[in-house]
């Protein structure tokens, strides 16, 4: 294995992990389709960052993208609560933002990197050529630096608020008799959310970065009853598909974020048919032999 | 400018386009109404996104980018997908946005895979991808438009057809079934007709942006009407309008993809609508709102102003009880306002002739005076009349049935069956609380 396909592989485990550890509570608050909003106008907040600092990347990009995702958030709420349907206003939202931003780009970035092309689908093969170099030292790939980070600071954030996540996850309601902020965690985790998309797409590409947000914590979903194994687990999965993904890119010379997107797909319909806790097949086969008497005497 | 829009619209080709997109808009409307209603918008999004591998596969089968083709490709991906969707949810605890989110993503990675093996065999390059993701209506030539035009009018005779079906199975699935209509076939005729509005509209504004003309239109529609078949009509105006707006804007600054453009212009639509619907706009919300505390504060006024006559030892005689001036500051306390905020509560009730203003003669500190005259005294008798026998309501709830109430009403009798406002009219007069006017008042 040459060191490239290290960086690749590290990148991608990386983005697998962060995503699929903060996508877990999207998909324990059912709010999967949120984070696919999210990942969508973030666009718009890239190229808002860039138009006003005329930079790529940086600090910038991830302060505009971030903020675009509260926005956007913030948005779907406001809707929701002025009587849109959930649905219609997540659509709404995030359809006019992610246009907004496709326009902008044409009419006065057209000609730099952040193609829309680049912006969708990343590429995931180029992360090992983009170093991070600071004071001369080479650091490695610019993109484990940025999804890394991103990465620590939601397992920091959350770990520091893991008992109010888990209640607002599980008894919002209950989370407020408490005295709990559950509006102000639930904006925290949204820019949590902003952050780790927006990191993931501009080294693997939307289409990865959405799939890890809301595949693998599925997958880990029908796994387990438990909080704690639900996101060990999503990020287990999410390494899983990101290392599958990426032998069977090579093999097939293909894309390498859509094979990932691809075998997380995989791992999520083997759970789905096999989990032994609620997969199709263990279910059926106990149906069985209950039916059949065999299971009185168990 | 003027002159090349002429030109622009007097080339044949162009005119296609226009037909397409607005068709397309005005098909994706109605359907995007029904799709709304059975809480489905986002499945727009999805089959959007799961269109890709299915159109790679058509186009690795027939070497051809001719719209037929594809849209059957695109056609059949998405009703597997929303398959997968039926069965996630059925046969496991997701919930239906997280199985959602799953297919459309591995269906897309799925697709991206397809297409990049496509690419690699050299048959077809990255653009026609971009032109997947983005659509370039202003591309489609003739016979592809055609296409598009006439599935989107089976479309629309097909929604005009089942409308009653359609209607009984957005609002009310089990009289529906009742009647002996299979609702379960309906529901798969809609969910089979949004597959088709979705795959002939990504050629025209590509993959990302087809589900905004699912949603936007229905709705944007919904701030203007509680009718479906008002909500319909709207849609369907606001996605043709988008359509060709979008696509106009396109043709001119060539530089524009034309999907995003009609987003935008729907957006635009939407967000008019969010504002000034007449329905449920923010606008109406507003305006109602501040009307209501006005209203409400006014008749506080006038019932304290009563209470006041009341309580202040006024013989409460067949005669009634003399008017006299209350001081505002009094009357500030009492209510809980704040002076300024009484002041334009006193100025509209003056407005209404229900009370005069004098300044107090002689002693500067007591400020204004209030008085009510004789249609005030009238208002505030009733006011306080209705106030009261909502108290005595509320009082004895549990005697009267509950379901008849609606505390916004101004007037009991109106909400309530008479004997009952009989009988609460005999408690107040039991505790001594019935409010009493001066028969001058009473002209009749």
């Amino acid at each position: 294995m040459m060191i490239e396909d290290f960086w690749v592989l590290l990148t991608a485990s990386l983005v697998a992990s962060s995503c699929g550890f903060i996508g877990s509570f999207l998909v324990l608050r059912k709010m999967a389709m949120v984070g696919d909003a999210i990942s969508h106008s973030v666009l718009l907040g890239i190229v808002l960052a860039f138009l006003l600092t005329q930079q790529l990347g940086g600090i910038a990009m991830f302060i505009g993208a971030a903020l675009m995702g509260l926005f956007t958030t913030f948005v779907i709420q406001l809707l929701h609560q002025g009587g849109a349907q959930e649905d219609a206003a997540i659509g709404v939202t995030f359809t006019g933002l992610f246009a907004l931003g496709v326009v902008l780009l044409s009419l006065y970035a057209s000609n730099v990197h952040l193609d829309t092309e680049h912006v969708l689908f990343g590429e995931i093969a180029y992360v090992p050529w983009d170093i991070l170099v600071w004071n001369g030292i080479e650091l490695g790939p610019r993109a484990v630096w940025t999804v890394g980070g991103a990465f620590l600071l939601t397992l920091v954030v959350t770990g520091l608020f893991f008992k109010e996540f888990k209640l607002c996850a599980f008894d919002p309601a209950y989370a407020l008799t408490l005295g709990i902020p559950v509006t102000l965690f639930h904006y925290v985790q949204m820019t949590l959310v902003s952050l780790t998309t927006v990191a993931a797409f501009d080294s693997v590409g939307a289409v990865l970065g959405v799939a890890m947000l809301i595949v693998p914590g599925a997958t880990a979903y029908l796994l387990t009853d438990k909080l704690e194994r639900m996101l060990l687990l999503s990020v287990v999965v999410g390494v899983l598909s990101a290392v599958l993904g990426y032998g069977f890119a090579v093999w097939l010379d293909v894309s390498i974020s859509g094979a990932m997107a691809s075998a997380a797909g995989f791992v999520f319909a083997l759970a789905f048919l096999f989990s032994p806790r609620s997969g199709i097949i263990p279910t059926a086969w106990r149906r069985r032999r209950v039916l059949s008497g065999d299971g009185a005497e168990a | 400018m003027m002159e090349a829009l002429r030109d622009l619209l007097t080339d044949a080709n162009v005119r296609w386009v226009l037909i397409g997109t607005l068709l397309l808009g005005i098909s994706s409307g109605l359907l995007g109404c029904f799709a709304m209603l059975r809480r489905r918008s986002l499945m727009g999004d999805v089959l959007a996104h799961t269109a890709l591998p299915g159109v790679a596969v058509a186009f690795m089968l027939t070497q051809t980018k001719s719209v037929l083709p594809l849209l059957v490709g695109a056609v059949i991906a998405g009703l597997v997908s929303t398959a997968c969707v039926d069965v996630i949810t059925r046969y496991s605890r997701i919930k239906e946005d997280t199985a959602q989110g799953l297919v459309l993503t591995v269906f897309f990675g799925v697709g991206v895979v397809l297409l990049t093996h496509v690419a690699r065999t050299g048959a077809a390059g990255q653009s026609g991808l971009n032109r997947f993701l983005f659509g370039q209506a202003a591309s489609l030539i003739g016979n592809d438009v055609k296409v598009i035009a006439v599935a989107a009018v089976i479309l629309t005779v097909l929604i005009v057809a089942f409308f009653k079906e359609f209607k009984l199975l957005a609002f009310d699935r089990g009289f529906g079934e009742g009647m002996g209509i299979n609702m379960l076939a309906l529901d798969r005729l809609l969910m089979l007709m949004v597959v088709v509005g979705v795959s002939i509209g990504l050629q025209a504004v590509g993959v990302v942006l087809m589900s905004s003309l699912l949603v936007t239109p229905a709705a944007a529609a919904r701030y203007w009407t509680d009718r479906l078949e008002h909500m319909l009509l709207l849609a369907a105006a606001f996605g043709g309008v988008s359509g060709i707006v979008g696509t106009v804007v396109s043709l001119f600054g060539t530089r524009l993809a034309t999907g995003p453009l009609i987003v935008l212009a729907a957006t635009g639509l939407f967000v008019l609508s969010l504002i000034f619907g007449s329905r449920r706009g923010l606008l109406r919300k507003v305006l109602h709102q501040l009307r209501v505390r006005d209203r409400v504060a006014r008749e506080n006024l006038l019932r304290v102003l009563y209470e006041t006559y009341e309580t202040t030892g006024v013989d409460r005689g067949a005669e009634g009880f003399a008017r006299h001036p209350v001081p505002e500051t009094v009357l500030a306390v009492r209510m809980g306002l704040r002076p300024r905020t009484l002041r334009r509560v006193v100025r509209i009730a003056e407005r209404f002739g229900w009370l005069t203003v004098q300044r107090a003669a002689g002693d500067p500190n007591v400020g204004r005076l209030i008085m009510l005259t004789n249609e005030g005294l009238a208002e505030a008798q009733q006011v306080t009349r209705r106030h009261r026998l909502w108290e005595m309501y509320l009082m004895y709830e549990a005697d009267f049935a509950v379901d008849h109430v609606d505390r916004d009403a101004d007037d009991i009798e109106h909400y309530l069956p008479p004997d009952v406002v009989e009988e609460l009219e005999r408690r107040l007069q039991m505790e001594g609380r019935e409010p009493i006017v001066p028969p001058s008042v009473h002209p009749l």
